[in-house]
């Protein structure tokens, strides 16, 4: 299909027709959503096989979006990481700061095509939530956001932007106030509601087909960035690094590198507080299988199959899910999958913008500390591509308080003691 | 030995017989706390419900309204265990010789394991399961469990189902089908739409010999004789999870709840 950017997996790999990756995915889902989920594939199956789908598609990614992202070398930070060389794949600088927007087009275009008339979707960081608004009032479409009542106080801003959009933003009080409540509300909302309403998940976790279609919207991420390096760098990367709360923008950059099997592909999850503390949201690294979400992955759970607390500073990580692929990618060995904590993303953040100019999102600073230790790794020689899922503007007031930023109370403090913020932010 | 298949079959039979719709009740295991469930799950079975589904608490209860969210954060938060739900089960059986189901989601089935879980629910009396969001394409595993300890697979069915697909569930369910009156997650309604007699109807035209019975939003004994007008059983959960919540007591719950009972009972018999 002559398509520059709406770039679908090809045909015959995974997932199966059942919506299986492997021992993972499915579609776990109450009877009253399974006419609703069916038509979702069977309208993004059709779409997928339009021509006019992609023109409409490729055209709001070029003049809306701003594909393709940028490629950018970041020397200076790389400095930190034993020489080798560091490029990121700049998906902060989509409209709206983040991957999300590529999914979101895509799915509201879907949404249309069903002649549904109201979208719901869950967010965490805000960032789809943000994605979502914007596309809702690009088309026309009601808005409902769900968030957890914690991310909607660590991410203000995202809430403001949201509304401001025309979304009505609920915050969601149940559970651990944080993704997985928000979700769980929605979920509650399109059973109830799923005549005109389409729920545009925000990852590549849920029921088959959202797993394998929501990779399909992101996999351009990948594709620009394998020919970019290879025009910039003339050669493949040694490892592509990307954080993983759900695993969108994971996906979306090494889907198009799984078959190149020297290139490693390296997730970072959060970590929080170290994983042996149990504050964490390493799914991958500490979960089960289990299903979550309408799909069988790794999930973090009891040995009765209660979902756990996850916790993360970074409200976009902060999931106790991941989608089935990445389980499949973990499984199979072809992904590589470890664990960063608050402090070495808050680190590496901070490192990012003192060096290059460039705020990241919290997510996606799990990703550079990753980077940093696989540079170590590899040496001088070594050549990686880090996936820059989002910017960090949300993250200053988070960021701020971390690092004693704010003229007042952390900074005052440091500076009548003598020590001083950076000092301070250094110790953690 | 054998869970107790048979007895739901024959307990939904004889309601039938008598010209009458039976009355299914919800409350979950450990609300207030695993004693306290027993006594309010055998005053529902005493004040007139012909069936109780013993809910297994979830930390991710998708298809629960506020009211049982907040019974099954309880029961979490008091620690209720896999072991607690199987010693309801056998407990209120053994009270009332009266069928026994179990109603959760698959995730804490899926990691306990299917065959102890079926093999100790068996064990305890249990009549078998209804797991709603193990959609039928998924549920080959469970069946083959269930079938082996005698425990029916109760599928639900809602208002957004085709009819190839009321064909498919009918076909691999047992017991019963539990028809979800409207869409939307459990709660108490002002009125139950009539959707649900349509589905019903639908439900039957696929020439099943299985009971259908209608749940989500039956709350008093008005609503019941409606539903029972057309269905062979009538489910009630949030309200009668409503009246532990709402007492000022555990014992003045447990009391409305035997009230309750009493009341939807005269309901499925047309006498509301």
């Amino acid at each position: 299909m002559p398509s520059d950017f709406f770039i679908p997996d090809p045909e015959g790999q995974v997932p199966s027709p059942e919506g299986y990756f492997g021992a993972f995915g499915g579609k776990f889902i109450p009877e009253a959503l399974v006419a609703a989920v069916d038509e979702v594939a069977v309208e993004y199956d059709k779409a997928k096989h339009d021509p006019e789908f992609a023109r409409e598609l490729d055209d709001l990614l070029v003049n809306y979006t701003g594909r393709p992202s940028s490629l950018t070398e970041v020397p200076r930070f790389a400095a930190e990481a034993g020489g080798a060389r560091i490029f990121l794949k700049r998906e902060d600088l989509n409209h709206t700061g983040s991957h999300k927007i590529n999914n979101v087009l895509g799915q509201a275009l879907l949404t249309k095509r069903m002649g549904k008339t109201r979208v719901i979707a869950e967010t965490g960081a805000g960032q789809h939530g943000v994605a979502t608004a914007t596309a809702c009032a690009l088309f026309g479409l009601d808005c409902t956001i769900y968030m957890g009542e914690i991310d909607t106080q660590r991410q203000a801003l995202n809430v403001a932007r949201m509304r401001m959009l025309g979304a009505e933003v609920i915050a969601v009080k149940s559970g651990s106030r944080t993704l997985k409540d928000a979700i769980n509300e929605a979920f509650r909302d399109w059973v109830a509601n799923v005549d005109r309403t389409h729920y545009l998940f925000g990852t590549v976790a849920g029921p088959h087909p959202f797993p394998a279609m929501v990779r399909d919207f992101h996999r351009v991420i990948g594709v620009e960035a394998r020919r970019q390096l290879l025009e910039r760098a003339g050669r493949l990367p040694d490892a592509a690094v990307a954080c993983v709360g759900g695993g969108s923008n994971a996906i979306g950059l090494f889907h198009a590198f799984i078959p190149d099997t020297d290139v490693r592909l390296i997730g970072c999850e959060p970590a929080g507080h170290g994983v042996e503390t149990g504050e964490h949201a390493a799914t991958l690294t500490a979960g089960e299988p289990g299903i979550l979400h309408g799909s069988r992955s790794y999930v973090l759970q009891d040995e009765e199959g209660q979902i756990t607390e996850p916790y993360s500073i970074s409200a976009g990580l902060d999931y106790p899910g991941i989608g089935p692929e990445h389980s499949y990618l973990k499984d199979s060995g072809r992904g590589e999958y470890r664990a960063v904590t608050d402090d070495a993303a808050m680190q590496a953040l901070r490192l990012l913008s003192r060096t290059e100019g460039i705020i990241p999102a919290i997510e996606s600073a799990h990703a550079l500390a990753g980077a940093l230790e696989v540079g170590r790794e590899l040496g001088k020689d070594g050549l990686i591509v880090v996936n820059l899922s989002g910017r960090g503007d949300k993250d200053m007031d988070t960021a701020a308080r971390y690092f004693g930023l704010y003229d007042t109370d952390a900074a005052v403090a440091a500076d009548e003691a003598g020590t001083g913020a950076e000092i301070e932010g250094d110790a953690k | 030995m054998s869970g107790n298949i048979q007895l739901l079959s024959d307990t939904l039979a004889a309601a039938r017989a008598e010209g009458r719709s039976a009355l299914m009740a919800y409350l979950p295991a450990g609300f207030p706390t695993v004693d306290g469930g027993i006594e309010a799950i055998k005053a529902a079975l005493d004040g007139g419900a012909d069936v109780v589904e013993v809910g297994l608490p979830h930390s991710d209860p998708v298809l629960d309204g506020p009211v049982i969210q907040t019974a099954d954060d309880i029961a979490l938060r008091g620690g209720v265990k896999i072991a607690d739900v199987m010693r309801t089960v056998k407990e209120a059986h053994a009270a009332t010789g009266k069928p026994i189901l179990v109603m959760t989601y698959w995730n804490p089935i899926d990691r306990y394991g299917v065959e102890r879980f079926t093999a100790e629910l068996a064990e305890a009396g249990g009549a078998g399961c209804i797991l709603p969001d193990l959609p039928v394409q998924e549920s080959a595993l469970w069946r083959e469990h269930a079938e082996k300890h005698g425990l029916a697979t109760v599928f639900v069915v809602a208002p957004s189902s085709k009819d190839e697909r009321l064909a498919q569930i009918t076909a691999a369910g047992s017991g019963f089908v539990y028809a979800a009156s409207l869409m939307g997650v459990t709660g108490t309604r002002e009125s139950v739409g009539a959707q649900a007699q349509d589905l019903v109807e639908r439900t039957r035209a696929t020439g099943t010999d299985l009971p259908v019975c209608v749940g989500l939003g039956v709350s008093n004994a008005e609503q019941a004789a409606e539903v029972a007008g057309f269905a062979d059983g009538v489910i009630v959960g949030s309200a009668f999870v409503k009246c532990m919540l709402d007492a000022p007591d555990d014992a003045a719950g447990v009391e409305a709840v035997r009230a309750l009972a009493g009341d939807l009972a005269k309901g499925v018999r047309g006498q509301a």
